[in-house]
């Protein structure tokens, strides 16, 4: 696709709002999720089927109260939640959602999904340390320290996936997400890869600090965690950038090891007249890519009420003595597999 | 370079959004004051003592440590780039790395002995 600023500025405005919209909804499949998990009804009062409960919620966090408490670092208790956001929305721009449909495919775009992860955590450090609390502080320090930790195994795991690619991808870059999908074409990473999926997706979890890695916000010890003296659309912004970080790791999973935008069975779909290059193809791998992106976010919801919390001391062994070990053996083994294919 | 124009915009716009979210109450909400409001959260009782207490030092050391292993982990992400290319010519780029790993690894195994990742 040539370059026309236009089209890319039209494709930011949806995707931006169709996240938002989403990541709002997120919540209410959450709740209805862990309603049928624990055999309950779940919300129903607002609109058909409690389906306005979203926008309730948004409205009763606008109109309450903005609590900074006594002796919080002002300005840094206000950036907290600003970075948060920020971070959770701007991993979105290198994802491809079809064949040429992306707002920036740049040639690091697995770099800076992982730089934008990373700077993900000060979010969280800055609003434990500036609320001046001690259970933001705890909590605050937790999850800087698992995020850090499973980021290791993370970023081992997305080697993995460049390497696969390194070999498979008749090309150069191979650190564009869309060269990475390309590579997949016939296989996916999945069946090359499955630790490496496994590795990921368990990463993915800690990083979007969410059962059962949610130390952060432990509610029985910590009260909220990082977030305890957040009020108001402060705290809905938290809440905002966690779920944006279930479904960007939900995006990653799919484009890294499921194929991204590829259709399953292309060959069969392709003999039904669907043209190379038509629209049909591309809303065709636009829905081939959001499929595989609910089906994961539902797995984040499904696994979030299904197991309980790890022990801190069981998340740390976890992540270092077993994970960072097995992430790089898995990339040794990888790498001397490729040699004889 | 013109990808990167999008990506700016995007970035541009998402710290505008994120601004706007957070001031949207302190515009909408009401303004109530009150001493024990404002005071920090614990359980309902008078604050003790201050939250810029010491806290254990292990937090500390797996920062650290996070930036030892990332700066091992940034070597690997050429090196996975150019893999194929490197063995070209025998297996030259698999053994380069499994040198680099085994070095790791005797460092990562004095580590635990050591009893550096200890959490209990």
């Amino acid at each position: 696709m040539e370059f026309v600023l236009t089209d890319r500025l039209i494709l930011i405005g949806i995707s931006l709002f169709t996240l938002i919209t989403v990541a709002a909804y997120t919540v209410y499949a959450e709740r209805k999720v862990c309603a049928l998990i624990q055999q309950r009804v779940g919300p129903n009062r607002v609109g058909p089927l409690g389906l306005l409960q979203p926008l309730a919620d948004v409205i009763k966090l606008l109109l309450k109260e903005d609590i900074v408490p006594q002796y919080a670092n002002r300005f840094l208790h206000f950036l907290a939640p600003v970075i948060s956001v920020t971070l959770a929305l701007t991993g979105l721009a290198v994802l491809p959602f079809a064949k040429d449909l992306h707002i920036a495919d740049v040639n690091i775009g697995v770099l800076y999904v992982l730089a934008v992860g990373s700077i993900a955590v000060y979010g969280v450090t800055i609003s434990g340390w500036s609320s001046n609390s001690k259970y933001a502080l705890l909590g605050g320090l937790r999850s800087s320290a698992q995020m850090v930790s499973y980021e290791l195994s993370m970023g081992l795991a997305v080697i993995s996936v460049v390497l696969l690619t390194n070999h498979y991808f008749e090309g150069t870059e191979y650190l564009r997400l869309s060269s990475i999908v390309d590579a997949q074409n016939g296989v996916w990473n999945v069946f090359r890869n499955p630790l490496g999926f496994l590795i990921f997706t368990v990463c993915a979890f800690a990083e979007a600090n969410r059962a059962p890695f949610d130390l952060a916000e432990a509610e029985q010890e910590l009260v909220g965690g990082f977030h305890t003296e957040y009020s108001s659309m402060k705290f809905a912004n938290f809440f905002l950038a966690e779920y944006i970080h279930v479904i960007m790791g939900s995006a990653m999973i799919t484009t890294l090891f499921f194929g991204g935008y590829l259709l399953p069975f292309e060959s069969a779909i392709m003999g039904m007249g669907v043209e190379e290059g038509s629209m049909t193809l591309m809303f065709l791998q636009i829905g081939s890519f959001l499929t595989k992106t609910f089906i994961f976010m539902f797995v984040f919801i499904w696994v979030r009420w299904t197991l309980p919390r790890f022990k801190y001391n069981q998340l740390m062994n976890i992540g270092w003595k077993w994970f960072l070990p097995l992430s790089i053996l898995n990339i040794m083994v990888l790498a001397g597999i490729l040699l004889f294919l | 370079m013109v990808e990167y124009i999008p990506l700016i915009i995007l970035i541009g716009l998402a710290l505008f959004l994120g601004l706007l979210l957070t001031n949207l109450s302190a515009l909408a909400g009401p303004l109530r004051p009150n001493r024990i409001k404002y005071s920090p959260y614990e359980s309902g009782m008078d604050p003790v003592g201050t939250a810029r207490d010491r806290f254990s030092v292990k937090f500390y050391l797996v920062a650290m440590f996070f930036i030892l292993f990332d700066i091992e982990l940034v070597f690997m992400y050429p090196w996975a780039t150019q893999y194929k290319q490197l063995n070209e010519m025998g297996p030259f780029g698999f053994i380069e790395m499994l040198v680099f790993v085994v070095i790791l690894f005797v460092g990562f195994i004095y580590l635990l002995k050591k009893g550096g990742l200890k959490w209990d």
